[in-house]
């Protein structure tokens, strides 16, 4: 299963990483290596099989939390961890809309 | 000293009979990593002086002879992916570089709560991708038994420091064989409990529905303990469990005999070393020897668990790291809007492997593809526990190498991503199907390498993996000459 | 106009917050207002390590929404991510419910268009706030983590008037049912609107708009109202509407396409794999009240009695329902009061409805003064502006104010046969046609009971003796 180029720069704008023109080519490569190896999946009898999203004890997850408020974070020590802050808010850059 | 040689059941029992201090250990720990570590690079940083306050007041527990439990003045050490309050915590990567944690996570507390004494982080795959340790963004780790191979990953500064006797036990975390595979490739026991057992609550995220805290140590009753500290159900984890614990190492001692051990026949076939192979039929010849019952099974989607896992792990695994983007905390790139500043910082503060498996992962969820791959392999998933169900039937455990080959060198398998990845062929079946595994040293190759044989068990079913674990380690435990000064 | 040979296609969606009084997946509190990031912790903002852990709360109130609009309640139902990056998102993934939501179906009761179905019911997380600032932007994650619950209508509304007063009926029951406040301008009330429109008679939808940043009823007319005449004329002139999302310009009354966002609109959605399934049991379901909608209390203020307008006064504040509520007694009677005497308080700030300083159970004592004849309607009236400004029994009120009426037939007589003997000119004239008089007459008597003769039991006897 070739994945191209295009494909490639796609999937990394979805996941907000840039590359370069030579790790594109790379990872183009790589990846196809790999989904190459997957498309064996392709051929499993999957008819009428649920999904197993959770493989934990069915009795997880209770009781639900109790409406209780509790202790937040001081604001200084997370801020403390920001990498641009004013004192109040986290800041960032500019969005370009 | 002699007593810091010992498995951790030993030094616990040493402890216990006052003759040995949780300040001499907490200082024989500190100067093996002075005299060892340069070369091993097992750890990130120490924790020295939280390890001293600690070690004082179990010293003082001790002479009183009021310890919190077994655990009480064990100096142990924690995989960098666990948050501990105040200490930066990296995950192994750059783009957490002097990340400070504000909270412990649930694991550590339970640990400071049983007295262990934590003396340091520990190296690790960026993200716990990897199965080498060579992903850490701060450089590998050597394996103890031969400086020139990889102690297995992605918790591999755990075991290699467990195995170099640095410390007495370790935590680490296993989402695909991460805890099983780099025990075995250094020579000791480690374990990845049944999913939900352990809280996940401050262990950073790699795969939620496959990750899973679990303990090493060189000898199994070592592991119990810790495992016994660690269990439990957490209000802020709710895929944890709230089936009680019990208390592993009570019942280790008790006769495997009758209980039934299935070897299935697609963990014994092409790729697997034949010095490897040899040793774990030794390992299954030793339990025959105690009365265990030999049977051949077979889990027939066992070819398809790799393939299933790199859909499922790296699918969360891209959701789970789209948290690092240099807004709240971590590395940020220099850049005048904001686009440019979610991906420069992501450029920078990732890995090659981390990106790769996060694209893989974004591709498998995108639009499109999300049928053919990611939910065609939570289907097949699913084929891959009722193999186990079924087994299950008909047998207490399942026993298989744990990896098909032993330590491979340094830089052997970087080239190729895909085969770095089928050096999780065993391990990755018992996080797929939420299982139970562990890992025992099953004895040496040729080159005096470990080499490491699994048993997989059923559901909340630790006691008995565990004692069956006990069965098959080996009586006596070898250190790796470096540790002598060899 | 070429706009009357088109029919809009409108379905609205609703981000309501819930009134809890922690977060849904953790337990900062959910208080509007406070400081910039000081209700935040672990979970709500995303640190490494932290895991979601799901508030009771919030599912019983999307239960108690779900039964009063008559949906399906799932018993089992699926969290999901909704992965995209912003910086008001600080997992880059929000958990909501996509494939399996809680609710589904349903109707809204809305007064003049019966009612307007429900697509489904879901909870989410909301998201922190980003405020632009010249230089980039301030992130507050105060609000990240504060339960939403989506209400998603079907595509029914057919203009911008029945949109507003469906969103209008929709708002006083979340109101209603005590799991939203309704606050538009705060935000912890809003809409989206998808608005299509198709040639009378075709059955076909037309290509689909959503329109945000809508936070008034006046906005949700004007920002409708513009987009169908935009979609109109661009079908009119041979071009295609555009599927994308518009932002509504409030200033300048118009919708502006956003920057096209077709890679963010790729959300990955995959089941949530930090929590398990959502189960709600079906003793949980039938356990949980649910107080009565606005539809309901209408329709039983009219069963007895009660005028249409007056009753759609009553109704649109769910304070004044609470007041007849407890008033108690005649149900006409109480509704004559909360939208007379209550009313006019209201109008001049001596009544805070959320913070009574009166028992409206004393309205009735008022009431058997009046009927008892002790007080006159107007010294009735007296007393209960009193009551409600100062909670003052109201006998105390009458005593000190000395406000009670002679009703006492001997006493009455007494004063009527004064007023006859002294006023025979008077008497003469009423006698001989002029029975306007007996204003003049009651008014003597008045005089002399100093205002306090019972005006109708005088006017009887004047009548009785004068003929």
């Amino acid at each position: 299963m070739p994945i191209d180029r295009a494909q490639v720069r796609h999937v990394a704008r979805l996941a907000r990483l840039a590359l370069s023109p030579e790790e594109e080519d790379r990872f183009a490569a790589q990846l196809a290596h790999v989904l190459e190896y997957i498309e064996r999946l392709q051929g499993v009898d999957v008819e009428g099989v649920e999904p197993l999203s959770f493989a934990g004890d069915a009795k997880a997850g209770l009781p639900l939390r109790a409406d209780e408020p509790g202790p937040c974070l001081p604001r200084e020590q997370v801020l403390s961890q920001a990498p641009e802050h004013d004192g109040e808010a986290f800041l960032v850059p500019r969005i370009i809309e | 000293m002699k007593a810091d040689l010992l498995p951790l059941s030993g030094i616990s029992d040493a402890l216990a009979a006052g003759e040995v201090s949780p300040e001499a250990l907490l200082e024989a720990s500190l100067e093996r990593i002075r005299a060892l570590d340069a070369r091993l690079r097992a750890f990130l940083r120490l924790t020295e002086a939280e390890a001293r306050t600690a070690a004082k007041a179990s010293s003082q527990r001790r002479k009183s002879k009021k310890p919190l439990g077994p655990l009480d003045g064990v100096p142990v050490g924690l995989k960098d992916i666990f948050c501990m309050e105040g200490v930066e915590t990296t995950c192994g990567s750059k783009i957490l570089r002097g990340y400070v944690p504000p909270y412990d996570a649930t694991v550590v507390r339970k640990l400071k709560q049983a007295g262990a004494v934590i003396v340091g982080k520990l190296n690790m795959d960026e993200f716990a991708m990897g199965s080498s340790t060579e992903n850490s963004a701060f450089g590998p780790t050597m394996n103890p038994w031969d400086l020139s191979r990889t102690p297995g990953g992605s918790s591999g500064g755990s075991a290699a420091a467990v195995a170099a006797r640095m410390v007495a036990g370790a935590l680490g975390t296993d989402t695909g064989g991460s805890i099983r595979q780099p025990a075995a490739m250094v020579g000791c026991a480690g374990m990845k409990p049944t999913y939900g057992r352990v809280s996940r609550f401050g262990a950073i995220a790699f795969a939620s529905s496959l990750d899973q805290v679990g303990p090493l140590a060189q000898d199994v009753r070592g592991v119990a303990y810790l495992l016994s500290a660690i269990a439990g159900h957490d209000p802020n984890d709710q895929t944890s469990s709230p089936r009680p614990v019990p208390d592993y190492a009570a019942t280790l001692d008790k006769s495997v005999r009758g209980l039934r051990i299935g070897v299935p026949a697609e963990y014994f076939g092409e790729g697997l070393a034949p010095e490897v192979e040899k040793a774990v039929r030794a390992g299954v010849d030793k339990l025959r020897a105690q009365g265990c019952e030999i049977r051949e099974i077979s889990l027939p989607n066992s070819p398809h668990a790799i393939a299933t896992y790199y859909i499922v792990a790296t699918a969360e695994a891209s959701s789970n790291l789209a948290r690092y983007d240099g807004v709240r905390y971590g590395h940020r790139a220099k850049a005048n809007q904001l686009l440019e500043m979610y991906e420069k910082t992501r450029a920078e503060g990732f890995g090659a492997e981390v990106k790769r498996r996060i694209m893989l992962g974004t591709y498998a969820l995108s639009a499109g593809y999300y049928d053919a791959y990611y939910l065609r392999a939570q289907k097949v998933r699913a084929l891959i526990r009722r193999d186990f169900d079924q087994a299950f039937a008909a047998v207490d455990a399942v026993l298989s190498p744990t990896s098909p080959t032993t330590a491979f060198r340094l830089g052997e398998k970087m080239d190729d991503p895909l085969a770095m990845y089928l050096n999780d062929v065993y391990t990755v079946p018992a996080n797929l199907a939420g299982l139970p595994g562990i890992s025992v040293p099953a004895g040496f190759d040729s080159k005096s390498l470990p080499i490491g044989l699994q048993l997989i068990g059923k559901p909340f079913e630790e006691e008995t993996l565990l004692r069956i674990a006990r069965a098959a380690e080996p009586a006596a435990q070898r250190a790796p000459p470096i540790v002598e000064g060899r | 106009m070429p706009v009357s040979d088109f029919e809009p296609v409108i379905g609205l969606e609703v981000h309501a917050q819930l009134l809890t009084r922690s977060k849904i997946f953790c337990g900062c509190p959910t208080r509007f207002g406070a400081p910039p990031n000081t209700q935040v912790c672990m979970v709500c903002l995303g640190l490494p390590g932290a895991l979601p852990a799901l508030n009771e709360a919030a599912v019983e109130m999307a239960i108690k929404a779900g039964k009063a609009f008559g949906c399906r309640i799932a018993e089992r139902s699926i969290w999901a991510r909704k992965n995209y990056f912003y910086p008001d998102l600080p997992k880059g993934y929000q958990i909501s419910q996509y494939e399996l939501p809680i609710c589904s179906g349903g109707a809204v009761p809305v007064p003049g268009l019966g009612s307007i179905g429900l697509t489904r019911i879901h909870l989410e997380e909301d998201a922190g706030k980003n405020i632009h600032t010249e230089s980039g932007s301030k992130v507050d994650l105060n609000r990240s983590g504060v339960p939403l619950i989506e209400i998603v209508g079907e595509p029914e509304l057919r203009s911008a008037e029945d949109a507003s007063e469906y969103l209008k009926a929709l708002r006083l029951a979340l109101i209603y049912l005590g799991i939203n406040d309704g606050n538009l301008e705060e935000g912890s009330f809003r809409c989206d609107a998808n608005v299509s429109v198709r040639r009378k008679g075709e059955k076909k939808l037309g290509t689909r708009v959503e329109l945000k940043n809508i936070n008034s009823f006046r906005f949700v007319r004007q920002a409708i109202e513009f987009e169908i005449a935009r979609q109109v004329e661009a079908i009119e002139s041979g071009a295609k509407v555009v599927q994308e999302t518009r932002l509504f310009d409030n200033e300048k009354g118009v919708t502006r396409s956003m920057r096209s966002k077709e890679e963010a609109n790729d959300y990955r959605y995959f089941p949530e794999p930090d929590l398990p399934p959502l189960r709600v049991s079906r003793e949980w379901i039938d356990r949980v009240a649910v107080p009565r909608l606005p539809r309901q209390v209408a329709d039983e203020l009219a069963a007895a009695g009660v005028s249409q307008a007056d009753a759609r006064t009553i109704v649109a504040d769910p304070r004044l329902v609470e007041v007849h509520r407890r008033v108690g007694g005649d149900p006409k009677r109480a509704a004559l009061f909360v939208v007379g005497e209550l009313a006019r308080a209201v109008n001049e700030n001596e009544v805070d409805l959320d913070e009574l300083k009166f028992d409206p159970a004393l309205v009735r004592e008022v009431w058997k003064l009046q009927d008892a004849g002790t007080l006159s309607s107007t010294a009735a009236k007296d007393v209960l502006a009193e009551l409600i400004r100062s909670g003052e029994a109201p006998q105390r009120i009458v005593e000190r104010k000395g406000l009670s009426q002679v009703s006492d037939a001997g006493a009455l007589e007494a004063v009527v046969d004064a007023v006859i003997a002294r006023s025979p000119g008077e008497v003469e004239k009423y006698k001989g046609g002029k029975t306007a008089l007996l204003g003049f007459f009651v008014g003597q008597a008045m005089k002399d009971l100093k205002g306090k003769g019972n005006p109708g039991a005088l006017n009887a006897l004047f009548k009785k003796k004068l003929g």
